[in-house]
């Protein structure tokens, strides 16, 4: 039951971005700008729930719960909203949302590609239910029946065929009625917007530099900050010396912070040259020490003991013992850095009477906590700002980034940009978790699966419970395979990176190890791989058709160029379902992925356009992953510091990619992450096709190819 | 401190600042144009691409002194209303997921159409390469730097058409 509340518009306006920030574009005029531009032309605007606002000069602003890092809620749920509300799709105009536990729920967020699953049904009835409340308010005036309303394009219609009022008309008195309940939204076959490809809301912000990221905040008095951090994880400041930091022309303070020290200068490149010249001495701690290979050993060691048991059928692993064939390797990840374009940042201003952050953050109300805990003052006074995001893929929604710059500005008593540099962003990121898991399988007389077992030993990044982390087991304990005697098992192996979910999160590196161990399972038991996944997924329609879908398109079994090997994966994640088949070729020892065809079903379509791009988008982010990248440790520090060390797919190495949506009128799933984790074993398998060789570890090197 | 004098977005522009400063950060913070984005501080992720005197330069690893007498266009000087063909092209093709690279990628594949009006896909490559897009939108970007030759040859062709008439 989703009950649609009315806003209190004050809090609203008082959330808004303020004017200081000097945005003057749609997509992001501050309430508060918008409502003096609006008095001088006599405007006003009315609030009908938490997520529409309508003006008087017909404009309809979209207040958005979720951050729009690229995979596009700020066009899709506004086409929910704005489909079910009925209105001029021209007018309508969007805001991210402020912190609000009552209207957003109350981990405000945006992670999981959770934003259509969880938003379609509150947005349809929040929109719906606007809708009622303008027909309503025309209905009274007309004197007339309710039901001898309708809506068209922003207005309402009554019986005569002078009855027409706009929605802007209408907004002011229709926010005053009670917002009714049971208001049902609309059939899908009367969908005017969704499910087709609108145009993006964002995309003429972001040819023009106009679009507002994080980094680029503008606060009056502001100053520029950035931190040194100790580089070994969990290491702290035993002394520093500000001296000659403080001599750098520009710098104005130095100041400790509970990480590190804080330069804070006149502009961002002033204070980096304070921070050359900032004389620190490290306690490294307990990790000075720690390096990849003694990771892996320990990781190693884990994932030999029994561990705690995350799925049992059947007699589990004891089937194992007197099977006709049996089967045992390790497939292995590596530590991965998320880096998106954009550094982490924010700004902040705490002030004795409150304090305002803008980020381009991925969970508003984490952000929210932290600043609150750091300047003691309740959640009414502390206001989130979020602007666009650069990428986020998972690393946003930390908020060490936002402490830090919270504590400078109470220690200065200033505004403060903080900036993190690309090599600050890749040696202290959260990770995404190394893994070290290993499989056994075993075969009937006639070469089909009869048991598998999987022992994995990961970090937890989720939360342990029942001595199981969900993230590090997702993919292999919900194997969606019929194979009789399955078990699968998890020991923590945590040597002290910190980690936290990356695009696909468990999936990202477990989908790898289950599609591979299974083209395993077919090799061994002479199968063509995509024959065994038909026979293993015969109950499972929605996977079984992806991977059909995805074989036919890719022409599985046709002749291909001399060279070249086809690779085929399936994934059942956020509620979705994808195949792909993957083309590559060896050439001097060097991988080329030429073709890479997927399959998608993701339950109702908003925007199909969306939808592809994601497809590609996940796909592109599983190539970086799979072909190079890879985060490696040595005396307790990220080896890697800047694109050089830490490549990623570029423009010369991408593969065509197709994208073939399935329709259907299921539940939405999600389609952010989708795509990320078939890839890797996709292209692991069409590698396998060629050369015989199994690559079993991420990414995959040059010399696992030879 | 040095004065240095240069020509921004075909305006005549004078910065009191360190001569070492990276144009980058001089655009950025003294300046107040954030269109141009900040990446990597080491010429790898073209991010922070603007033309000077009409070449793609890497702003981030550029002294401010080294522009000195140049000129300068960012991504808020390509046109005055997002009406370069690559823009158009952008737009139509709906290029931009997160966008933050778009505005590195835009100066790139505009300087790139400025030199080569029909650049192949070797071309594209050779140039775009140096542009990372963690959103991968690659192909879209490929197809929009056809898209916008495409459009500004059909510009040029009316243009000549209607000297001719």
């Amino acid at each position: 039951m989703i009950t649609v509340r009315k806003v209190n518009r004050r809090n609203f306006l008082k959330t808004g971005i303020g004017a200081a920030a000097g945005l003057t574009l749609s997509f992001t005029v501050p309430e508060s700008a918008k409502l003096k531009a609006q008095a001088g032309t006599g405007g006003k605007s009315a609030a009908l729930n938490g997520f529409i606002h309508i003006g008087s000069d017909e404009s309809v602003t979209l207040v958005l719960p979720k951050s729009e890092m690229g995979q596009g809620p700020m066009t899709s749920l506004s086409q929910i909203l704005a489909d079910e509300l009925d209105c001029d799709w021209a007018k309508v105009r969007t805001e991210f949302a402020p912190v609000d536990p009552k209207l957003y729920g109350p981990m405000q967020g945006t992670f999981g590609s959770m934003s259509i699953r969880t938003q379609w049904d509150p947005m349809r009835k929040a929109g719906a239910t606007a809708r009622a409340m303008l027909i309503e308010t025309a209905a009274r005036k007309w004197g007339i029946e309710k039901s001898q309303c309708r809506t068209e394009t922003g207005a309402v219609l009554g019986a005569a065929a002078n009855q027409r009022m706009t929605f802007g008309a209408l907004a002011e008195d229709a926010a005053k009625l009670p917002a009714p309940n049971g208001i049902a939204p609309k059939n899908p076959a009367q969908f005017k917007l969704i499910g087709k490809s609108v145009k993006r809301l964002d995309t003429h912000l972001k040819v023009n530099g106009t679009a507002t990221f994080g980094i680029d905040a503008k606060v009056p008095g502001m100053q520029y900050a950035v931190v040194a951090r100790c580089p070994v994880f969990g290491g702290k400041v035993a002394s520093f010396d500000a001296a000659k930091a403080k001599a750098v022309p520009g710098v104005k303070q130095v100041v400790e912070i509970s990480r590190g020290v804080a330069v804070v200068a006149d502009n961002t490149w002033n204070a980096m040259e304070g921070r050359r010249a900032l004389d620190i001495k490290w306690d490294e701690g307990a990790l000075a020490n720690l390096d990849s290979a003694g990771i892996r050993k320990m990781m190693q060691e884990q994932a030999e003991k029994p561990g705690a048991v995350a799925r049992k059928e059947g007699n589990g692993s004891a089937a194992l013992a007197g099977a006709a064939k049996k089967l045992e390797a390790v497939y292995e990840a590596a530590y991965m850095s998320h880096a998106p374009m954009e550094p982490m940042n924010c700004t902040a201003d705490v002030r004795a009477d409150g304090c305002d952050v803008w980020a381009s953050t991925q969970i508003q109300t984490a952000a929210q906590q932290t600043a609150m805990q750091i300047t003691k003052m309740p959640a009414e006074k502390v206001n989130i700002h979020t602007l666009f995001l650069g990428g986020g893929f998972g690393r946003r929604g930390g908020a060490d980034f936002i402490g830090e710059a919270v504590e400078i500005s109470k220690a200065v008593g200033t505004p403060i940009k903080l900036t993190w540099s690309r090599e600050d962003d890749m040696t202290h990121d959260l990770y995404r978790p190394a893994s070290y898991t290993r499989f056994g399988g075993s075969l009937d007389a006639d070469g089909w699966p009869t048991c598998w077992t999987t022992s994995i030993a990961c970090p937890s990044f989720a939360g342990m419970r029942n001595g199981i982390d969900f993230a590090a087991v997702q993919g292999i304990d919900d194997l969606a395979y019929a194979i009789p005697h399955i078990q699968v098992e998890y020991n923590k192996a945590d040597p002290g990176i910190p980690t936290t979910f990356w695009r696909s999160v468990g999936y990202s590196q477990n989908t790898f190890f289950t599609e591979s161990f299974l083209d395993e399972l077919a090799a061994a038991g002479g199968k063509d791989p995509l024959e065994l996944r038909r026979r293993l997924l015969a109950k499972n329609p929605r996977m079984l058709a992806v991977v059909e879908l995805a074989a036919e398109k890719a022409g599985w079994g046709k002749p291909l160029p001399g060279g070249h090997g086809r690779g085929i994966a399936v994934t059942n994640n956020i509620g979705s379902f994808n195949a792909q088949v993957a083309e590559v070729s060896i050439t001097q020892g060097k991988l080329r992925v030429h073709r890479m065809v997927c399959a998608v079903d993701c339950g109702h379509v908003v925007n199909p356009a969306i939808v592809e791009a994601q497809i590609q988008s996940g796909i592109v982010y599983g190539l970086s992953a799979a072909l190079k990248g890879g985060i490696t440790i040595k005396n307790g520090r990220v080896e890697q510091q800047n694109f050089h060390q830490f490549e990623v797919l570029r423009i010369d190495e991408m593969p065509v990619v197709e994208v073939h949506i399935v329709r259907n009128e299921n539940a939405p799933g999600g389609i952010g992450e989708a795509s990320t984790p078939t890839t890797a074993p996709a292209v692991a398998n069409a590698v396998f096709a060629i050369t015989g060789k199994r690559l079993r570890r991420l990414p995959i090197r040059p010399e696992d190819l030879a | 401190m040095a004065s240095i004098k240069f020509t921004l977005n075909g305006k005549a522009q004078t910065v009191d600042v360190p001569a070492q400063m990276p144009l980058l950060w001089v655009l950025r913070d003294t300046l107040g144009m954030t269109g141009t984005k900040f990446g990597c501080g080491m010429a790898l992720c073209g991010a922070c691409t603007v033309h000077q005197n009409g070449q793609a330069i890497r702003a981030c690893i550029t002294p401010v002194s080294s522009v000195a007498g140049k000129n300068i266009t960012t991504i808020e000087g390509l046109s005055p209303d997002s009406t370069h063909a690559v823009q158009k092209a952008w737009i139509e093709l709906d290029v931009p997921q997160c966008g933050y690279c778009q505005s590195g990628q835009i100066m790139a594949a505009a300087a790139l159409l400025a030199k080569k009006a029909r650049p192949s896909d070797v071309d594209i490559d050779e140039v775009m390469r140096g542009n990372i897009c963690r959103c991968g939108t690659y192909q879209s970007i490929r197809a929009a730097i056809h898209r916008a030759s495409e459009i500004m040859t059909a510009s040029n062709g009316a243009e000549q058409k209607g000297r001719v008439a």
